[in-house]
C-alpha cells in the first residue's frame, strides 16, 4: 500500500513544531469576558445565601451568576451518545454543594484582575454539612450525595440516587462457585487503584461567542463536539440547534475531554450577555474539579485447574465516582468485560460491581475507562496464581490467552476473536525481553535486584451498535479533495491517519486530500473520538465515502467520455475507457459548470461489533531493597492493533500510552485530605513522569488482520496504558517478593513492605 | 514602568505593570507559542531564552526584561522547521501543546552541550513535560537531529 | 495569587535594606516560589543590579552573590572541585535547568525551606551568610533564625579541607526529596545534616563520638562507625509526615542514606 500502513507525517505537525497559532486560547477573540467560577471550600454545603452585590460594583465585571440564575433542569456533562447512561445529576449552578471545587457562582468581566476582585467580593453563608468521603461507605449511607427528587438516570444501570448508587448489577454465566471449588488452584485476592490526572498540557478551555444568526458559537478544547451541542442545548435549555461547536488543535485529553468540563460556564455568560467570552482552567482547577480516573477496588476470586487452565473467575468492582456521575456507569463495565476476556477457558465466570456516589471531586473518563483498572486486579490475581501453581506465568498465558477464533468470555460487543495475533505478541515479547534468562530476578549484588514481570490485555474498537464515524468527501473544482471529518484529532494525529485511508482509497497523493474537522455545522456527525474508537469508525466511513464518491467520479467522466460507467474506470487520476479518457482535473471543473450531479458523499459508519486490540507488556525494574526506589529499565510492548495505519503515529501512541501507565504504576495519586480537599493540586505536587522517570520503551506489532476494519485495522488509544500496572507489579514481586495490592507502589510501600517482611522473619 | 529590550531581534519600548509576568506580557504581544501549562514553573511549556539562557516566563517578572534579549520560537521560526522535521518525522510532536517551550530548550542545550549524550539529554530537558509522546520518540528525534548536524558539518 | 503594587530595582544594598524595613515589602529572588504565595507585595525590591550574581572563588573562600542562579551554582567548577560533584549532586533533581535558571541561591537560603537541597547541602559545609545589617554568621545560625527584615548579600564557603557526600530520596526524579541527606568531614569535624524531614535541615551532633577520628580508622571500622551512627541518627532525627512519605519511612531513609553518605564519605562504595 501505497499510504496505509506508511510512517507518514502529520499534515498539522509543522504548524505545531513551529509553534504557530492554533489552539482555542490562540484564536480567541480579544474582546472575550474573562470567566471564572467560585469554588466551594467545602465538600457537603449548601448555599444558604449569597450576596454578589459590592462583587458587581468592580470595574469590568459584567455579569455574576448564581443559583438563582441558571435552568432548573439535571443533564449530565458526558460525552456519550443520547440518551447518555450517565445521569442526569447537574445545574449549571446548585445551591447543593458536593465537593470542594464544585462550583458556587460564575464571574465574568473584562480583565482577569477585575474578575478576582469580584471573587474574593462575593459573601456566601454556606450551611456545611458532613461529607461521606470514604467510598466504602458510601453506599446506604445516611449522607446522601444527591438528595434531590429531580436526579434523573435515563437508562437502568442499577441506579439509585437515595442509595448513593450510581450503578449496580450482576452478570453471570455458570456457577461460578462450583467451578471455583472444583479448581486445583484457588485464589482471593483485593486490588486498589487510585485517582489519576490525565494532565494533558493544555487544560481545559473553551471560548463563546454570538454570530449574526443569533446563535451560540462555542470554540472548544473538547474530543466530543456533536455531544458539547447537544449538553450545552441541555443545560441551558434552549435547542441545541441554536449551538455550533467548533474544535480548533487540542493540546491532548486522554479522555478528560469526553467530558464537557467547562464549556457550560462561558456558554452561560456569552448567552446571557451576548458578549464574547473565554474560560481558561488553570492546571489547579484542573487538579480539583475535572474528570479524573475512578478509583477503583477490585476482588478478584480465579481458580484454575491443574494443568493451569484458568476456569472460573469472579470479579467485584467498587467504583468511586465521585460528586456527579460522568461515566461512572459506563467505566465500570470494562473493569470486568475487558478483563474476564482474557481467559479463553473460563466455564463460568461472575462480574458484580457497584458505583457510588461520594462527595469527592467527579471522576471522568481516562484512556483505558475501567479496563486498566480491571486489567491490573485481574493480571495481577494471575500472575498471583501462577506463583501459587508454581508456573511461570507467560506459561499460564500461553495456556489461556485469546486466540483468534476462541471465545472472549465477558465480552458481549462480538462472539469471538476475530482477529488475534496474541500467541505471536507473546512469543516476541518474551525474545525481545530475553524472559527465560531474566525471569524472575537477577540479583545484582549491591542491594539492587532486578525483576522482570508480564501482563497482556485487550481493549475494544468504538462502543459497538452505539458510536457513529462520519466522513464527508467532496471533489473540488481544482482536482483536490476535502475530507470534513467529525472526530476530534486531539494530537494523536486522526486528520492524517483517515487522509491516508483516503488517498489509498482515492489513488491519489495524500497532499491532494485536504482534511477538515470540526464545526458541528459543516462536518459530518461523528459521536466524537473516544471509546478507541476513531480508526475503526471514522475509518470505515472514510472507506464507505471514498468508494461512493469513486462511483459517482466515474459515472461522472464515463459521461463525458460518453460512455456507460460499466465500460469506463477511474485510475485516481483518469476515468479511461478504451482509448480515450478525461482527468479528474477537467471531471472536477466539468462539475462545477452546468452541473446537477454533485461530486460529493456524506457517510456514516456503526460497527455491530468492537474488535478488540491485544498486547503484550514485559517490565524490568531495578529494586532498591533498602530505600524501596524503582527504576523501569525496560519496557517491551508488542502490539496486535491489527494493521497500523501509520506505524509512526501508533508507535507513539504505545510509549505514551505505556508512559502514561508507568506514572499510574508508581507514583500518581490523587489524595485528599480528611476534609476531602485534594492535596495534589498542582505539577508541583502531582507528579507525572519526567523523562528521566522512563527507562526504555520499546514497541514492536505483531498484526493480526481483522475484516471488519478499515484496513484490517483495529484500535490502539487506550490499549496501550493497560498493561504497566500489572506487568510492573509483577516484576516488582519477582525482585522482592512482595506483592504490594495498591495503586500506586510507591518506594515507601516496597522499603516498609520488605522491613516488616525481615522483622517478622527476625 | 517602561522597560526596553530586545524581543526576537527587535528592540522596543513597553510600557507594563509591575506585577504582570513575562509569559503573559509575551502572549500579549503577540507570542503565541509561548504556553501556560501550570502555575507552578514544573511543566517547561512557557521557556523562553534571556540572554541565550532558558527561563520559564511564568516565573519572570516583565519587568525585567529591562535591558535583556528575549527570544522567543516566533524568533527561531528558521530552526524550529529544521528541528522540528525531525520531530515531525518520528511522530513525536503529537498534540503540539509542549513542543514550543522543549524546542526552545532543546536550543538552549545545544549551545550549551555540543553532542550531548542520552543521559545529557534526559537530564537537562527534564524540565519539559509531555503526556502524549511518553519522550522517547522525542529523544530519537534529537539524536537523529544530532547526527544529522554532524554530517553537516563533515560535510563542509 | 501574587500581587505587586510597586517595583524598584534597586541601586544599593542599603536602598535595599531600608525599602525592605516595611513589612508589606518583598527582596526579590527567582520569583519561582514568591509568584505562588497569595499575598500582596506593596514594594517588590530587586537586587539584580547590584552584581551579586556571581561566585567568586580565592584562596581562602568562595563568594557565592545572592542572585546566583541555581544553575550557575550547579556548573560552577570550583565548587565542582571543592565539592567533588557534590553541590551539583544536590541541584541537579530540582525541576529543572530552566527553573534553576530562574531560582537563586539567596532565595533557597533566605526561604529556609524544609524541603531544601540546596540548605542541607551548604550546611555540611563551613558555610556563612554574609548579611547586610549583621554581618557574616555561620549558615546553622541562620538556619535556625526566624525570617527578618535583613538582606542576604552573599552566602560564603570557607575552603576547609572538605569530604563531602549528598544523597537524596524522590519519588520521582524531579519530585521534592522525601529526605534529603549530607553528611561531611569539615577538617577534621565530622558533621551529618538531614533535611526534608519534612521540616527544616538539621545537622545531627556526634555527642557519643561515634565518627571521631572517622578519617583514620580502618575499613571495617568506618563501616562499623557508618553503620552505627546511622543508627543513632535515626534515633535522633525527628520525622513527620506529609503527602509523599510518612514519619516511619523518612526514619528508616535516615538510617539508609547517613549510612550510604558515611561509606561514600569513607571511600567505600557499593564496587568495594
Amino acid at each position: 500500500m501505497k499510504y496505509v500502513n506508511q510512517p507518514v507525517q502529520k499534515k498539522d505537525a509543522m504548524a505545531l513544531v513551529t509553534g504557530q497559532p492554533v489552539y482555542t486560547d490562540d484564536i480567541a477573540p480579544d474582546n472575550c469576558l474573562i470567566v471564572k467560577v467560585l469554588r466551594s471550600p467545602y465538600a457537603n454545603a449548601w448555599v444558604e445565601e449569597i450576596r454578589t452585590g459590592t462583587a458587581e460594583q468592580v470595574s469590568g465585571i459584567a455579569c455574576i451568576l448564581t443559583y438563582k440564575d441558571v435552568p432548573k433542569k439535571r443533564f449530565t456533562l458526558a460525552g456519550q451518545t443520547d440518551p447518555e447512561l450517565s445521569p442526569a445529576d447537574r445545574y449549571i449552578l446548585d445551591r447543593h454543594l458536593r465537593f470542594v471545587g464544585d462550583a458556587v457562582a460564575i464571574v465574568a468581566g473584562e480583565t482577569e484582575a477585575a474578575v478576582d476582585k469580584a471573587l474574593k467580593r462575593i459573601k456566601v453563608n454556606y450551611r456545611v454539612e458532613a461529607p461521606v468521603l470514604d467510598f466504602h461507605k458510601a453506599k446506604d449511607n445516611p449522607i446522601l450525595v444527591h438528595p434531590e427528587e429531580d436526579w434523573l438516570s435515563k437508562v437502568p444501570v442499577g441506579a439509585d440516587n437515595k442509595r448513593n448508587l450510581c450503578a449496580s448489577n450482576v452478570e453471570e454465566k455458570g456457577d461460578v462457585d462450583a467451578v471455583l471449588s472444583s479448581c486445583k488452584y484457588r485464589i482471593e485476592r483485593t486490588y486498589r487503584t487510585k485517582a489519576n490526572q490525565q494532565t494533558m498540557m493544555e487544560t481545559f478551555r473553551a471560548c463563546c461567542y454570538m454570530d449574526y444568526f443569533g446563535r451560540l458559537n462555542v470554540l472548544s478544547s473538547t474530543q466530543i463536539p456533536f455531544h458539547v451541542k447537544r449538553i450545552l442545548g441541555n443545560a441551558l435549555d434552549i435547542p441545541a440547534s441554536k449551538i455550533r461547536v467548533i474544535k480548533p488543535r487540542i493540546g491532548g485529553g486522554f479522555g478528560a475531554k469526553q467530558t464537557a468540563v467547562c464549556e457550560i460556564y462561558p456558554a452561560i455568560v456569552t448567552w446571557k450577555t451576548g458578549r464574547p467570552s473565554k474560560i481558561v482552567y488553570s492546571r489547579y482547577e484542573s487538579m480539583i474539579c475535572s474528570s479524573p480516573r475512578h478509583e477503583m477496588e477490585i476482588r478478584v476470586r480465579a481458580g484454575a485447574d491443574e494443568n493451569g487452565i484458568i476456569k472460573a473467575l469472579d470479579v467485584y468492582t467498587l467504583s468511586n465516582g465521585g460528586a456527579y456521575g460522568e461515566h461512572s456507569p459506563t467505566t465500570v463495565g470494562l473493569s470486568g468485560h475487558k478483563s474476564i476476556a482474557l481467559y479463553r477457558h473460563t466455564e463460568a465466570y461472575r462480574f458484580s460491581y457497584d458505583v457510588v456516589y461520594t462527595n469527592l471531586q467527579a471522576a471522568g473518563a481516562y484512556r483505558g475507562y475501567g479496563a486498566t483498572q480491571g486489567i491490573y486486579a485481574v493480571e495481577s490475581a494471575v500472575n498471583e496464581l501462577s506463583e501459587i501453581m508454581g508456573m511461570d506465568p507467560v506459561k499460564v498465558r500461553e495456556l489461556n490467552m485469546p486466540v483468534e477464533g476462541g471465545p472472549l468470555p465477558a465480552y458481549g460487543d462480538v462472539p469471538y476473536a476475530t482477529s488475534c495475533s496474541m500467541d505471536r505478541c507473546l512469543v516476541r515479547a518474551k525474545e525481545m525481553m530475553n524472559w527465560d534468562d531474566k525471569y524472575p530476578a537477577r540479583d545484582m549484588g549491591n542491594g539492587k535486584v532486578r525483576g522482570v514481570g508480564v501482563a497482556m490485555a485487550m481493549q475494544g474498537s468504538s462502543i459497538a451498535c452505539v458510536d457513529v464515524g462520519g466522513a464527508s468527501l467532496k471533489l473540488n473544482e481544482d482536482g483536490s479533495y476535502t475530507l470534513a471529518l467529525g472526530c476530534t484529532d486531539m494530537g494523536t494525529g486522526c486528520d492524517t491517519i483517515l487522509s491516508q485511508m483516503a488517498a489509498e482509497c482515492l489513488e491519489t497523493p495524500l497532499e491532494n486530500v485536504n482534511a477538515f474537522g470540526v464545526d458541528t455545522d459543516i462536518s459530518p456527525y461523528d459521536s466524537g473520538s473516544y471509546a478507541s474508537a476513531t480508526t475503526y469508525t471514522t475509518g470505515n466511513a472514510v472507506i464507505k465515502a471514498c468508494e461512493e464518491l469513486r462511483e459517482k467520479i466515474l459515472a461522472f467522466g464515463a459521461e463525458m467520455l460518453g460512455t456507460e460507467p460499466e465500460s469506463a474506470e477511474f485510475d485516481g487520476e483518469f476515468v479511461i475507457s478504451g482509448e480515450s479518457r478525461v482527468s479528474l482535473k477537467e471531471i472536477a471543473g466539468k462539475s462545477t459548470c452546468g452541473s446537477s450531479r454533485e461530486l460529493q458523499v456524506t457517510s456514516s459508519y456503526s460497527s455491530e461489533i468492537s474488535p478488540p486490540p491485544f498486547m503484550i507488556g514485559m517490565a524490568e525494574v531495578e529494586v532498591d531493597k533498602e530505600t524501596g526506589s524503582v527504576e523501569v529499565l525496560d519496557y517491551v510492548a508488542v502490539v496486535d492493533c491489527g494493521t497500523p495505519v501509520n506505524p509512526n503515529l501508533a508507535r507513539v501512541q504505545t510509549e505514551g500510552g505505556i508512559a502514561q501507565g508507568i506514572g499510574m504504576a508508581l507514583y500518581e495519586d490523587v489524595q485528599y485530605n480528611e476534609k476531602g480537599k485534594i492535596r495534589n493540586n498542582s505539577f508541583m505536587q502531582y507528579k507525572i513522569p519526567s523523562r528521566q522517570d522512563i527507562g526504555k520503551i520499546r514497541v514492536e506489532f505483531e498484526s493480526s488482520y481483522e475484516k471488519s476494519g478499515p484496513f484490517g485495522a483495529k484500535s490502539i488509544g487506550e490499549l496501550v496504558i493497560d498493561t504497566p500496572c500489572p506487568a510492573i507489579a509483577n516484576a516488582i514481586h519477582n525482585a522482592t517478593g512482595l506483592y504490594v495490592r495498591e495503586l500506586p507502589i510507591t518506594p515507601e510501600k516496597i522499603a516498609m513492605g520488605l522491613w516488616e517482611k525481615e522483622e517478622k522473619a527476625e | 514602568m517602561k522597560i526596553s529590550f530586545w524581543l526576537n531581534g527587535v528592540y522596543c519600548h513597553e510600557e507594563v505593570e509591575p506585577g504582570v509576568m513575562l509569559l503573559d506580557f509575551l502572549r500579549e504581544k503577540g507570542c503565541a507559542s509561548v504556553k501556560r501549562g501550570c502555575e507552578t514553573a514544573n511543566c517547561g511549556l512557557c521557556t523562553v531564552l534571556m540572554d541565550e539562557k532558558p527561563v520559564l516566563s511564568c516565573s519572570v517578572l516583565a519587568v525585567r526584561a529591562d535591558g535583556k534579549k528575549i527570544v522567543t520560537m516566533e524568533g527561531m521560526q528558521r530552526e524550529a522547521e529544521e528541528f522540528g522535521s525531525f520531530l515531525a518525522q518520528e511522530g513525536a510532536e503529537q498534540c503540539g501543546f509542549c513542543n514550543p517551550g522543549f524546542i526552545m530548550n532543546v536550543f538552549a542545550m545545544l549551545k550549551e552541550i555540543k553532542e550531548p549524550t542520552e543521559e545529557q539529554i534526559k537530564e537537562y530537558l527534564s524540565g519539559n513535560l509531555c503526556r502524549c509522546s511518553g519522550f522517547v520518540s522525542q529523544t530519537r528525534s534529537i539524536l537523529k537531529f544530532l547526527k544529522y548536524k554532524k554530517a553537516q558539518e563533515g560535510a563542509v | 495569587m501574587l500581587k505587586i503594587k510597586n517595583y524598584v530595582k534597586a541601586k544599593s544594598l542599603a536602598e535595599a535594606y531600608e525599602l525592605n524595613q516595611k513589612k508589606t515589602a518583598c527582596i526579590l529572588g527567582g520569583m519561582v516560589w514568591l509568584k505562588m504565595s497569595d499575598r500582596t507585595v506593596s514594594t517588590a525590591i530587586d537586587i539584580s543590579g547590584l552584581g551579586l550574581d556571581t561566585i567568586t572563588e580565592t584562596e581562602e573562600e568562595f563568594v557565592i552573590g545572592a542572585m546566583t542562579s541555581l544553575r550557575d551554582l550547579e556548573t560552577d567548577s570550583g565548587l565542582e572541585r571543592y565539592t567533588k560533584g557534590a553541590v551539583k549532586e544536590s541541584l541537579r533533581h530540582i525541576v529543572g535547568v530552566q527553573f534553576r535558571n530562574c531560582a537563586t541561591v539567596g532565595g533557597s537560603i533566605f526561604g529556609r525551606f524544609g524541603f531544601s537541597d540546596v540548605l542541607t547541602m551548604f550546611l555540611a559545609m563551613d558555610t556563612w551568610v554574609e548579611l547586610y545589617d549583621k554581618g557574616r554568621i555561620p549558615l546553622s545560625e541562620f538556619a535556625q533564625m526566624k525570617k527578618d527584615r535583613d538582606v542576604l548579600v552573599n552566602v560564603i564557603v570557607k575552603k576547609t579541607p572538605l569530604s563531602v557526600c549528598y544523597l537524596s530520596q524522590r519519588n520521582t526524579k524531579t519530585d521534592f526529596p522525601v529526605l534529603t541527606c549530607a553528611v561531611s568531614l569539615v577538617g577534621e569535624e565530622a558533621r551529618t545534616v538531614i533535611g526534608a524531614r519534612p521540616a527544616r535541615p538539621v545537622i545531627v551532633g556526634d555527642e557519643k563520638g561515634i565518627l571521631k577520628n572517622f578519617k583514620y580508622l580502618s575499613k571495617e571500622k568506618k563501616k562499623e562507625a557508618a553503620k552505627v551512627f546511622a543508627e543513632y541518627a535515626a534515633e535522633k532525627v525527628k520525622t513527620g509526615s506529609n503527602m509523599r512519605a510518612s514519619a516511619e519511612y523518612r526514619t528508616l531513609l535516615v538510617k539508609v542514606l547517613t549510612k550510604r553518605a558515611w561509606e561514600a564519605v569513607g571511600g567505600m562504595t557499593d564496587e568495594d
